[in-house]
């Protein structure tokens, strides 16, 4: 009833988690049975291991978070040596998060991602904006865009999709570019781009000043976008931001989307993605659909 | 060890002033193990304003009854929230988190400061069932800024430093008669300048020390990776691989 495909993929139920929000899924195996997910992708991965950001990292602001974590991550060795063993039996989509400083980070990564028996496909994070070079550069302007997919595109051979960031005039335009490229899927929104003041302290509540923001206040800018994309690429679109409930990831399928992730909520509620699997269920019978995939796309 | 997602019921609250309260929680079914140390991530109810839970503490745990007792103090709105709550209503937890003090240690001092009292209750008693009797260091800028006192009085030895001089000793805790070198494990949560003083002595004096750390966090699970600190081996997440560090893995974060 709630099974979905992208490209290759078959997802069980379009419920995926968003990387950054969800370690390499361990970390919510108390909580949740990571198996019933339609894919897990895990924190953002570049060539080699990175520090991230200084503390503090995070602000609360109205119905969302800033972050500027900076792409903290143990580096692409130690995920292929360590840490892919250890997750690599869930019986779920694993896809890693690929992201870079230069054309030459994402292909290396890429590359050796592409040697992993178990990991389906990789999202090419070409979105990040707490990350001095590369990250975001290469995701606001088309011709890079196209152009890192292009050679990821040369040295990696499963399911490709591509992250984007709206922090572009025409998100419509990026997504073109991308599918151009060779990209197999896309999935956005990445974080905005924001601020915050403490005004006792007079200073901004980031180290890095600027961060991105997630949850639920994003959620109408990122079902726009969606439904924009849904509508100009023929690549299947991957929908986020700001989904915590069933209804929420109900609106980006209706925009569009293939599939969702569901990030900063699961912060808040570390089993919220199975209440989200359990009310798509739930919704489909109430409305007698039997696939979920009829209401895809319907406006 | 296992962390867990339920709601726990109001049972008990106490405030002690404008800035300090206590909730007594319980859930229905037996507790797992605790470690002093450890802390709930609470979410914070009717308040569109505050969507990320917030990390407390755990102050005390009763087994027998299967409650646990948050000490909270008032900084913003979440914590504003939960000081508006009242016997038999619902709070939701994710707990419990983190890793908390080694209980080592046979001549022990535990040094508080503000809400950072909080967790050396629950050590008081874990130290106390291991037949140690610890030394007990409070201190704040006045007597009102010390929530809780008395409770300690069955555990330790215990000893204040206030800034106004209003209870025990005037001064730092760094200051206080029973601030010395005759132990050989020091345990220490409170405002980071008080935890890097007690902890550089420690260093100097060659003394072990542990110290909990408080960091802002989204997730609390390790997940987010936003609560950071500069230890030695790089950026740890406090919510994880803390909140309680040996003071030796911290020697930057001392020095900043």
């Amino acid at each position: 009833m709630l099974q979905t495909k992208i490209h290759n993929l078959t997802l069980k139920n379009p419920v995926m988690t968003a990387s950054g929000t969800f370690g390499y899924g361990e970390e919510f195996a108390d909580f949740i049975d990571l198996n019933r997910l339609g894919g897990i992708i895990v924190k953002g991965t570049t060539g080699e291991r990175r520090q991230g950001n200084p503390y503090p990292r995070m602000a609360e602001t109205p119905s969302g978070m800033l972050n500027a974590v900076g792409l903290q991550n143990v580096g692409v060795e130690t995920f292929c040596k360590e840490v892919y063993h250890r997750i690599k039996d869930l019986d779920t989509n694993i896809i890693v998060n690929v992201s870079g400083s230069s054309i030459e980070e994402y292909c290396k990564t890429a590359a050796m991602i592409d040697e992993l028996d178990n990991i389906p496909a990789i999202e090419l994070n070409i979105s990040c904006p707490n990350v001095k070079k590369g990250g975001m550069g290469f995701g606001t302007n088309p011709d890079m865009a196209a152009q890192v997919v292009s050679e990821v595109r040369k040295i990696y051979h499963k399911t490709l999709i591509v992250k984007l960031t709206p922090n572009v005039t025409s998100v419509v335009e990026i997504a073109k570019a991308v599918e151009g490229a060779g990209a197999d899927s896309v999935s956005l929104i990445n974080t905005l781009l924001g601020m915050a003041i403490d005004v006792e302290k007079q200073r901004p509540y980031l180290s890095t000043i600027t961060g991105g923001l997630s949850g639920p206040a994003v959620k109408p800018v990122a079902v726009r976008m969606v439904w924009q994309v849904a509508h100009a690429v023929s690549i299947p679109v991957i929908g986020l931001g700001g989904i915590t409930s069933a209804a929420d990831a109900l609106e980006f399928l209706m925009a569009g989307a293939k599939a969702v992730q569901v990030g900063t909520a699961n912060f808040i509620d570390p089993a919220v993605t199975m209440k989200i699997i359990d009310g798509l269920e739930d919704y489909c019978k109430r409305h007698r659909i039997n696939d979920i995939n009829d209401i895809i796309g319907i406006i | 060890m296992r962390k867990y997602i339920t709601d726990f019921t109001i049972v008990g609250k106490q405030v002690y002033n404008e800035s300090y309260f206590s909730l007594t929680l319980q859930h229905p079914d037996r507790l797992p193990e605790i470690a002093a140390g450890q802390f709930v991530e609470v979410e914070v109810p009717d308040n569109k304003q505050v969507m990320l839970r917030r990390p407390i503490s755990i102050h005390d745990v009763d087994i027998d009854n299967n409650t646990l007792t948050i000490l909270v103090q008032v900084v913003g709105k979440g914590t504003r929230t939960l000081s508006k709550l009242s016997e038999g209503q619902k709070l939701n937890l994710v707990y419990p988190l983190g890793h908390g003090f080694s209980l080592e240690g046979t001549h022990t001092l535990l040094v508080g400061g503000g809400a950072g009292i909080a967790p050396l209750l629950h050590l008081s008693k874990c130290l106390s069932a291991k037949g140690i009797r610890p030394t007990i260091l409070l201190g704040g800028r006045t007597a009102a800024l010390i929530p809780v006192q008395k409770e300690f009085e069955p555990y330790g030895t215990i000893g204040f430093a206030t800034e106004d001089g209003s209870l025990g000793e005037k001064g730092l805790v760094t200051q206080h008669s029973l601030f010395s070198a005759d132990y050989d494990h020091i345990y220490t949560c409170g405002p980071t300048p008080m935890m890097k003083a007690v902890a550089r002595y420690a260093l100097e004096k060659g003394i072990e020390c542990e110290v909990s750390l408080e960091n802002m966090m989204a997730c609390g699970i390790g997940a987010c990776l936003c609560c950071v600190v500069d230890s030695d081996e790089g950026h740890k997440c406090v919510c994880k691989e803390g909140p309680v560090f040996n003071a030796k893995k911290l020697t930057n974060w001392i020095k900043q």
